[in-house]
């Protein structure tokens, strides 16, 4: 645990990418199975571990602190991993620090209720740096700058396999990954594909830049709708089929209506969308059947989901990846036909002879679930990652309205110090409701700014909230509007930002939240 | 000690902390006719004074970075000697902070009063070691004042810059330190861990380096960085204040270790805000346990607290049973949070 642990240290602090993947490839050197299996999942965000809650950790750590000390200590650190870490009484006598493979053997075979103890005996044993770790671990979300992929560039290090070989196996394997390390240090052949339902790496998309089509030639390309659904992998092999998310997360028990609709040996990708016989349902439709353990009959037949399909990996066993885009798309319409279903449609062509005229179509699509167009070279291989200059992404212009700022709370990490999370609300006749929340949009130089404001203008604390005087006006950028019964105000925006700091603009001169009602979908 | 105490004559105002019956400022922030300042750093010893009284390093620093403004006379003494001011005895004794910090002890009418300016317990081979003086009153600064700062040894931290150094013989390690205590403390630290290469330095570092070395403070072998080609300090350490590191003048240095020396570098949000690929955590204000070490040790009654993060350690206080109670002292940074505190307050 300890190696583990001062590597994240490490990371936690790395600048730039090259001296983060000397750090990962000199721990995966120097430490021996499976501790540096389970770090390696840990980093890849793939490590499943029952997870700790944070109050949980409050609790422990409540038993062992003055509480008022605890509260002031973590309102200023801002974050509960690192103010547990230092506060955590130093145990002298504790025995020699456990093992990363020890915690996560320990931790799989435990009932919830020994967690608690396991996780303060280990405490006892660690370092500050170490409790951290373990913290850090045990509530998932390491946040050190790590995705997945510069983990796996990692382990290009160890042998003579390039990222795309290790990408491929990558769903095929699991913690601590022994068949992969034989494999990539020589000991062993590559682990097999071909029984298991594996989730292939996803192409994706760069937005377009301004100005980029200047340097595009649109004859090169086709266009689609962006469908805003759930980007879904579907794999179907021997009358079994699986459902994975962007990340490769298994999702089909969600949709046991979908499921079992479906027939066929492919590997394909598509948009999860509410499919009605009258047509597509809006992200607010597909969001009643989004992280739910049961799906009840009643929730299936209102919301019934089917995949618009955009692409095809593998027809049967043969690799489609290495065709041109319109060839996969023939290969496609060709296996739906062989296997049509009313769960699952193609994704239509958009017409795309010159920008200005896809401009327009883009600023007023025919559909409220679209929120922009792609564009995919006609050429393009189906290559997984984010390549360079083959699919564009152009998401429509987001709606804008002018907000009141009414309170602040501090941020966590980098901004750990700085009031960075801001609520913000509209009037409603001469009195304003909170409409929604951001953390983002603005440059650190504005964030300095705001972060004055707010202590220059605190009219009232609750916690480590400050309601501040209704007098700054946010311009919000966001990308829809959705019925909300949670919030006060009956509406909820869809990845809301701060455009724009009007310093300029009287508070009274604000939108109204019937603004934001009128763009419900 | 006296009963029934009153400990009323010495108050915040917004000038500073004013003595009555000496009708003197303890560092104060505006412009005084009579001053007692405890240490260099310049958010205690600011120009413009009239009269001054300190110890003989902390005038010879003032003296360096104001020059004729550094006050109109001078009163330099030694730590332990007492002098009358008005009704009131007056004496300096060491505060571990940095050369020439001090304690200022008062007493007057039967009472003692210690203003402890900044220190630290921990130790330093560049000044002499904080000395407790029991008393009524004590007035603590509270930098650190959160349980979550324990600062380690500052010994482990300067073997981790130089295994850094060992580990990347083709990058050079720069330093972001304070102009004044932090970058001789660390110094001689390196020498301490027999480090014995020249150590290079940015120009706003040079003169108070000088200062400490005429003053007796062994810096071994130290060169300015200007003039030098970028190769030359491949493998070297070199040391600049703080906000040099994120400035043009960094990026002359061949692919460096970033390194801040300070006891904000506890806090990972701290280090990343200040781009610090490697930072050590080494400060010259007392921590948590150094804090409430000295809140016990000095056996006052009352504490006061000034700038830092004086509510826990006003709880804390009140929780053995004493009277405690914040200071608002204006010109110190109150809330803490800002950037400018690492150059301001120099930990």
């Amino acid at each position: 645990m300890q190696a583990f642990a001062e590597l994240l240290d490490r990371l936690s602090t790395a600048p730039g990418r090259n001296v983060r993947l000397d750090l990962i490839a000199a721990y995966l050197k120097s430490t021996p199975d499976p501790d540096r299996g389970y770090a390696l999942a840990s980093l890849a965000g793939d490590l499943r571990l029952r997870a700790a809650r944070p109050s949980m950790i409050r609790e422990l750590v409540a038993d062992r602190t003055d509480p008022e000390l605890f509260r002031l200590s973590y309102d200023y650190i801002g974050d509960l991993a690192e103010t547990v870490s230092l506060l955590w009484p130093q145990d002298r006598t504790a025995n020699a620090t456990p093992r990363l493979s020890e915690i996560i053997g320990t931790l799989g075979a435990a009932k919830r209720g020994q967690v608690p103890d396991l996780v303060a005996g280990w405490l006892d044993r660690l370092d500050p740096t170490g409790r951290w770790a373990l913290l850090k671990l045990i509530t998932g979300g390491l946040r050190v700058g790590i995705s997945g992929r510069l983990a796996r560039t990692a382990l290009t290090r160890l042998g003579d396999a390039d990222l795309p070989a290790i990408e491929e196996v990558w769903h095929a394997v699991e913690p601590p990954y022994a068949a992969l390390f034989d494999w990539l240090e020589g000991r062993a052949a590559r682990p097999s594909l071909a029984e298991a339902m594996t989730f292939r790496p996803l192409m994706l998309a760069h937005p377009l830049e301004v100005g980029e089509q200047a340097h595009l030639e649109l004859a090169d390309f086709r266009a689609e709708w962006k469908w805003d659904g759930i980007r879904v992998q579907l794999v179907l092999r021997g009358g079994q089929g699986r459902l994975f998310s962007r990340t490769g997360d298994d999702i089909s028990l969600a949709f046991p209506d979908l499921m079992q609709a479906l027939a066929g040996d492919a590997v394909l990708d598509g948009e999860l969308l509410v499919m009605r016989p009258d047509g597509i349902g809006s992200f607010n439709d597909l969001q009643q059947r989004l992280n739910r353990k049961t799906v009840s009959a009643k929730l299936q037949a209102e919301h019934p989901v089917g995949i618009r399909l955009y692409d095809i990996l593998f027809d049967a066993d043969r690799d489609c990846r290495d065709l041109p885009f319109t060839d996969r798309r023939q290969v496609l319409a060709d296996w739906m036909a062989r296997h049509a279903s009313p769960r699952l449609d193609l994704s239509p062509l958009v017409p795309a002879t010159d920008w200005e005229r896809l401009a327009e179509v883009r600023a007023d699509p025919p559909h409220p679930a679209i929120e922009g167009v792609m564009l995919k070279r006609a050429d393009s291989p189906y290559q997984a990652g984010r390549p360079r200059g083959l699919w564009f992404k152009w998401k429509r212009e987001p709606h804008r309205v002018d907000c009141v700022m009414m309170y602040a709370q501090r941020g966590h990490g980098r901004r750990s110090s700085l009031y960075s999370d801001f609520t913000f609300g509209a009037w409603r006749g001469d009195a304003l409701v909170p409409v929604g929340k951001a953390y983002f949009g603005f440059t650190d130089a504005e964030l300095k700014e705001l972060d004055r404001f707010v202590r220059g203008n605190t009219v009232d604390r609750y916690g480590p909230v400050r309601a501040v005087e209704q007098s700054l006006v946010l311009e919000i950028a966001f990308d829809g509007v959705n019925r909300s019964r949670r919030h006060k105000s009956g509406v909820a925006m869809r990845f809301p930002r701060i455009a724009r700091i009007r310093w300029d603009k009287p508070a009274a001169e604000a939108d109204h939240v019937e603004t934001l009602e009128w763009l419900i979908a | 000690m006296a009963e029934g105490k009153r400990l009323n004559w010495l108050e915040p105002r917004p000038g500073g902390l004013y003595c009555i019956p000496g009708d003197f400022y303890v560092d104060p922030v505006r412009k005084a006719e009579r001053a007692i300042i405890t240490h260099g750093h310049a958010d205690h010893a600011r120009p413009g004074n009239n009269h001054v009284l300190a110890t003989h390093e902390t005038i010879a620093i003032a003296e360096a970075r104001y020059g004729s403004n550094a006050g109109r006379s001078f009163q330099r003494v030694r730590y332990g000697e007492v002098t009358r001011i008005g009704d009131v005895s007056v004496r300096l004794v060491s505060a571990g902070h940095v050369l020439g910090s001090a304690q200022v002890v008062l007493e007057h009418g039967g009472e003692r009063i210690v203003v402890s300016g900044d220190y630290k317990r921990s130790r330093d081979p560049t000044c002499a070691p904080f000395e407790v003086v029991t008393c009524d009153a004590f007035i603590t600064e509270a930098t650190f004042g959160l349980p979550v700062f324990r600062h380690p040894p500052a010994r482990a931290e300067v073997e981790r810059l130089l295994a850094s150094v060992t580990a990347s013989p083709e990058r050079c390690h720069l330093v972001g330190v304070y102009a004044l205590g932090k970058a001789q403390r660390v110094i001689a630290m390196l020498r301490e861990a027999g480090y014995t290469d020249t150590i290079y330095l940015h120009g706003a570092l040079q003169k108070l380096c000088a200062l400490y070395q005429r003053l007796g403070v062994d810096l071994g072998d130290l060169a300015p960085v200007a003039g030098l080609p970028k190769q030359a300090l491949t493998g070297r350490i070199v040391m600049c204040p703080p906000n040099a590191l994120a400035d043009r003048w960094s990026q002359r240095m061949p692919d460096p270790v970033t390194a801040v020396a300070s006891g904000w570098m506890r806090i990972r949000a701290r280090a990343r805000q200040r781009g610090a690929e490697l930072p050590l955590i080494i400060s010259d204000h007392a921590d948590w346990d150094e804090l409430t070490a000295t809140i016990r040790d000095v056996e006052a009654g009352e504490i006061w607290v000034t700038h830092g993060r004086e509510d826990a350690l006003v709880h804390y206080a009140r929780s053995l049973g004493l009277e405690a109670r914040a200071l608002s002292l204006v010109g110190r940074e109150e809330d803490g949070d800002t950037e400018t505190e690492l150059e301001e307050a120099g930990p």
